[in-house]
């Protein structure tokens, strides 16, 4: 049980990613790969910050705008010098790799006798229910810290989803999601589409560095590799939610994509406790957003099919 | 309103691709003209339009909307004071957007877009009156995605967003070209409701020659990327169908016979 609820709180975390890549995938249709070097990033300075002392809210703040620097570079990449999205997000997420070392001074910073966020969620969970107190959910004998974790990161992805939504809503978001949706219609309605996907991407990559940041407060340590497959990660938590939601309106692919995010983790927990090699992991991952991505297409074939039998019968 | 001063434009140059698309366009069009363009296919009048939309710069010349020197202006800038409907219906709106969603993005067309939320209630219920006259049901309709729609609705929706803030010009790009016949002509005469009831200085590239006739008080020529006739007022009006032909027929024998006369000097002076 603690095993599941450890899940359901790492799939809370990186639905932060999910909804990072939810914004320049799906938003903007620009598939970017700076989350790789961006999730690394934000888990770098977020961790030196915390090693040096700093205050961990702040510490996690600054690894948002850290993400934020790298995905506006990728945007102006692309806009500024017109090159393919695919490419700039590769030359600016190899480059974040000697930026993450030089950050960190070495591949890995542990975090274990540092203040972190969540050092502050435990002893919250300590004051409130006592050191060490358990209790029983659904008949599992569970740690009431784990419970308040879980919590935690439920109220906060929560507020990031609200703050999403409203700001997709807002006359600025709303221009955003028409620069993905039909360019040319937007520029002629007067909106400057090159700043408009400079900033997505910017707001991307600070969502995908802050889930980088709170991942390594969480598992207590930044390492300069922990970036490697995020993207597709994140990809697939945003291609199961909306297989699930099935509704194509903002909130719903926004709760979609946290959706995606904690049933993809809980997905990969049973896979690794069934006996998968961790190694072959990333394989599996990859397989999996294949499926999910051929998946609709192939139902709604399927659909057209019994629905073309049925006028015939 | 508009001056078009002597404007070149040369697409891939130094390459076999080459293609001079404007050579030297120069037109002025007062305030609350209703100009038609016309012309065969790569006679430049697309692209003439385009470049005063700022979808490419010129090379040469300028353009000077209302005082105003917009030759080196952003697409986006000038779009603050020109409305525009493009010949395709998929170009003017955003599918997966709703209908009161892409109204209120062109309510918003060359102003600053903040954080203030973007669909307020007032807004909405003003939409409903805004289609009401389309007479296509899409009133009770405000919250579904465009994309749904037809392309004469979705065509009629981008004529309604490019005037929703008055625009100091109006360009239509052949904006009934891909539509049925019908359809069509229910877009021209929105086109003209619209045109007449905010007196809009217009630029309408068509390719119909009825169009062409029927609406708008004067009427330009394009071949081979420069003006080859000018029709105003009383010339405007006494233009026919037929004479359009004829003078289309006209230039056409010109094309013809100017590779020929080169030839003959050719073999008389080589």
């Amino acid at each position: 049980m603690s095993l599941l609820i450890g899940s359901f709180t790492i799939g809370l975390i990186l639905a932060l990613l999910a909804l990072g890549l939810f914004i320049s995938f799906r938003i903007f249709n620009f598939p970017d790969i700076t989350a790789e070097g961006s999730f690394t990033f934000g888990a770098a300075t977020g961790a030196s910050l915390i090693v040096a002392g700093m205050n961990p809210l702040l510490a996690s703040a600054a690894a948002f705008f850290a993400g934020l620097t790298a995905g506006s570079v990728t945007g102006i990449i692309h806009t500024r010098f017109n090159i393919n999205p695919l490419l700039a997000g590769i030359l600016v997420m190899t480059a974040l790799y000697s930026i993450n070392l030089h950050v960190m001074g070495k591949s890995n910073i542990p975090l274990l006798n540092v203040t972190t966020i969540f050092t502050w969620v435990d002893n919250f969970s300590v004051w409130i229910s006592g050191a060490g107190s358990r209790t029983n959910v659904l008949g599992w004998d569970v740690a009431m810290k784990d419970i308040w974790l879980l919590l935690f990161c439920l109220m906060g992805i929560l507020i990031f989803c609200i703050l999403l939504w409203w700001f997709f809503k807002t006359n600025l978001g709303t221009a955003m999601r028409a620069t993905g949706d039909n360019d040319q219609m937007i520029r002629a309605l007067g909106v400057n589409t090159k700043a408009m996907i400079i900033t997505g991407v910017a707001l991307s990559n600070g969502f995908v560095a802050l889930a980088g940041a709170m991942l390594a407060q969480f598992q207590g340590f930044a390492d300069v590799q922990m970036g490697i497959g995020m993207m597709v990660w994140g990809l697939a938590s945003v291609i199961i939610g909306e297989a699930i939601i099935n509704d194509h309106s903002l909130g719903f692919v926004i709760a979609g994509a946290v959706f995606g995010s904690v049933l993809f983790r809980l997905l990969v927990a049973i896979v690794l406790r069934w006996g998968l090699n961790p190694n072959d992991l990333k394989i599996i991952t990859a397989m999996f957003v294949f499926i999910a991505l051929i998946l609709p297409g192939l139902m709604q074939n399927r659909k057209k099919y019994t629905f073309k039998k049925k006028i015939h019968a | 309103m508009l001056k078009i001063i002597d404007i070149s434009k040369t697409f891939n140059p130094g390459t076999a691709n080459e293609v001079k698309a404007l050579q030297g366009v120069t037109i002025e069009i007062e305030k609350g003209s209703f100009v038609c363009v016309l012309g065969t296919n790569g006679s430049g009048k697309s692209t003439a339009l385009n470049a005063v939309a700022g979808s490419f710069m010129v090379d040469e010349g300028r353009i000077i909307l209302d005082g105003m020197d917009i030759t080196r202006w952003s697409e986006h800038k000038r779009a603050g004071y020109i409305g525009r409907v493009f010949q395709n219906p998929f170009s003017g709106t955003a599918p997966g957007m709703s209908i009161q969603e892409n109204l209120a993005l062109a309510l918003k067309r060359g102003k600053k877009r903040g954080l203030g939320w973007g669909l307020p209630k007032h807004v909405v219920e003003n939409f409903k009156k805004l289609v009401a006259p389309l007479n296509m049901g899409l009133e009770n309709r405000l919250e579904n995605p465009i994309g749904k729609l037809s392309g004469g609705q979705r065509q009629a929706i981008t004529l309604l967003m490019a005037t929703a803030i008055r625009p100091k010009l109006l360009l239509l790009d052949e904006h009934t070209a891909a539509l049925d016949p019908k359809t069509a002509s229910k877009v021209i005469d929105l086109t003209q409701q619209v045109i007449l009831k905010d007196n809009l200085t217009t630029l309408m590239v068509t390719h119909s020659m009825q169009h062409a006739v029927n609406l708008g008080d004067r009427i330009i020529m394009m071949h081979h990327g420069k003006v080859a006739y000018d029709f105003k007022d009383e010339d405007k009006k006494r233009l026919k169908v037929n004479d359009l032909l004829n003078l289309f027929d006209e230039l056409r024998r010109k094309d013809n016979i100017d590779p020929a006369v080169a030839e003959l000097l050719k073999e008389q002076y080589v």
